[in-house]
């Protein structure tokens, strides 16, 4: 009668641990190759972790290679995308929540229809564009094409995040005699913190990993986003796994970062979602 | 007459009706940064786009531009390599959504039994959900390669491979690389919104039913199933769509090669603009990419309203 649960326990213990592994273990051999001397790389082969470590390649790219330039490149790009997108969206978003208006139809319906068709369809027109307004393979038209692709998405994460806030504060601010736009600053933007937070990591970590435009509308070294810089590197230099590895683990730190940040809220909405069932 | 009545109501009406434009605009210029934003560099270049299918436009080519009617359409009925991509489109997305959908649901059951250590290992199955896209690829496609990924050379211990190569560029097994990737890239989102529709079951439910006598299989099909079918319905309509643009996986990881085996049709669109510089070509296959998803979508919608009506 006993040996039945322990044994389901157990089942359960290790399909757990099976999942584990298996979404770490890609991770730990990028880190593993990263930090392997060249001279084990191809006798150690298939060892779980090399005889010695050394963080060589590490050093390498970060004081002879063009990746902290890309690394840079990667920051402004996705650091501005998210701050322009944050301030839009929390504009968009407050419309979205607070007005009732005759638009508000066809603007949510606008907003659907671009989650929905493929973008790689805009790749072509994009390029036409930007191309005479000296836009390509510049961070600007960059910036520019990812904000536009991520406002709706943030803006209807914004508009859920000031449905929770109770309408009561600003109009209390009102009858007090601000205007509307002083209540939505003062008082409901500070009240949205978390919320602009999430916005703000979302739409980071989609402009960081954003791929098919910014090989499309960059062509240079100076101007190339980590994507870029990596794919150009790993077809150049297909032969140093060390280095591209070690420039791997360097793009992979900013969405752990975020990754960290959110997880939180991750586990904390599920838990919330518990309590209200 | 009209005049003395107009500047006794000024003072009166006036500050209301501007108050009124004021407060209808209001929303309108909330919205309007967004909204410039999203009709100039999304659908000012879609609307071009759509015109491009009909028009021979080539980048390297200044006399291109011209409008050619139907001939991209009909170089692409007779374009083999279109029909192979539409081939691979439904194997990648097929097996990308049934594999994905089948180890997240086993995963948000087994995250669902509260355990010591929950919060940890929820973190960890979920980290992949973070890696940036190309970097998942470029990652995979490292573990595939005999050089230096232990993949192949474990496939060989196994017996699952004859010598240790690296699948990506064998053309009958390369669509596997893609598609293993993606499903690791993939799983934490079933997971996720499943268990969140999982935690939101009453409990008392499950309770009822095992005083009733019910096992736990039958609580799974009778409880479980039918009260997550709705989510599972939804995310595997928005997934399907989805996954079947996703072309950067494929990009990274094979380029749609060996042979054009793993070449989809999203990544076939971004080959004939990004390579070949043939953005009329790539509009035209784009535009079927589009009419296909569509029709997709009201097959959809058309079979759940089948369904409603029947029960």
């Amino acid at each position: 009668m006993r040996a039945k649960p322990i044994l389901l326990v157990a089942a359960h213990r290790l399909a757990i641990l099976a999942y584990i592994a298996f979404a770490l273990f890609p991770l730990y051999w990028l880190l593993k190759v990263a930090v392997t001397p060249n001279d084990l790389l191809y006798s150690e082969g298939i060892r779980m972790w090399p005889s010695r470590a050394s963080l060589e390649h590490f050093d390498f790219v970060l004081r002879h290679s063009a990746f902290p330039v890309f690394f840079k490149n990667s920051l402004i790009v996705s650091g501005s995308t998210a701050v322009i997108v944050t301030v839009l969206a929390s504009l968009s978003g407050y419309a979205l929540s607070r007005f009732n208006f005759r638009g508000k139809y066809w603007l949510v319906a606008l907003m659907l229809l671009t989650q929905m068709f493929p973008l790689v369809m805009l790749v072509a027109p994009i390029f036409k564009i930007l191309s005479p307004l000296g836009l390509t393979n510049s961070l600007t038209g960059l910036v520019i094409v990812y904000t536009a692709f991520n406002v709706p998405f943030a803006t209807f994460l914004m508009q859920s995040f000031f449905d929770g806030i109770p309408k009561d504060l600003e109009e209390a601010a009102m009858i007090d005699g601000a205007t509307q736009f002083v209540a939505f600053r003062q008082i409901i933007l500070p009240l949205t913190l978390p919320g602009i937070a999430a916005t703000l990591g979302f739409v980071f970590t989609a402009a960081w990993s954003e791929l098919l435009f910014s090989l499309m509308l960059i062509s240079g070294n100076d101007q190339a986003t980590f994507p870029v810089g990596l794919l150009s590197f790993v077809s150049k230099f297909s032969v140093d796994f060390g280095q591209m590895m070690a420039a791997g683990v360097l793009a992979l730190i900013p969405a752990c970062l975020f990754f960290l940040l959110i997880q939180r809220y991750l586990v904390q909405g599920l838990t919330a979602g518990a309590v209200k069932g | 007459m009209a005049y003395v009545a107009r500047q006794d109501g000024l003072p009166a009406s006036r500050t209301p009706l501007m108050k009124r434009i004021a407060d209808g605009a209001a929303p309108y210029l909330y919205s309007a940064p967004a909204l410039i934003l999203i009709v100039t560099v999304m659908l000012v270049p879609l609307a071009l786009g759509v015109s491009y299918a009909f028009r021979d436009i080539q980048l390297l080519n200044p006399f291109s531009g011209a409008f050619i009617g139907l001939d991209h359409f009909r170089a692409l009925s007779q374009d083999q390599a279109f029909y192979r991509a539409l081939r691979n489109t439904l194997w990648w997305t097929g097996a990308s959504v049934f594999l994905q959908f089948l180890l997240g649901l086993i995963l948000a059951l087994l995250l669902d039994k509260p355990f010591y250590g929950r919060g940890l290992a929820q973190a960890l199955v979920f980290l992949p959900w973070a890696v940036p896209s190309f970097l998942a690829g470029l990652n995979w496609s490292w573990l595939f390669n005999p050089v230096v990924g232990p993949l192949p050379h474990w496939f060989y211990a196994i017996g699952i491979m004859s010598e240790p190569t690296n699948i990506l560029s064998d053309p009958q097994l390369a669509m596997w690389g893609p598609i293993i990737a993606n499903v690791w890239w993939g799983i934490p989102f079933f997971a996720i919104t499943l268990l969140a529709a999982l935690q939101a079951i009453p409990r008392d439910l499950y309770e009822a039913a095992s005083i009733d006598g019910a096992g736990p299989v039958q609580r799974f099909l009778s409880i479980t199933l039918p009260f997550l079918a709705p989510t599972i319905a939804i995310t595997i309509l928005l997934r399907t769509v989805w996954i079947s643009n996703f072309a950067d996986l494929i990009i990274v990881m094979t380029n749609g090669g060996p042979a054009d085996r793993t070449q989809i049709v999203a990544s076939y669109i971004f080959t004939q603009a990004f390579k070949r510089l043939d953005f009329g070509y790539a509009s035209a296959i784009a535009l079927v990419l589009l009419a296909l998803l569509l029709a997709y979508s009201m097959l959809i919608v058309i079979l759940r309203q089948w369904l409603l009506s029947k029960d």
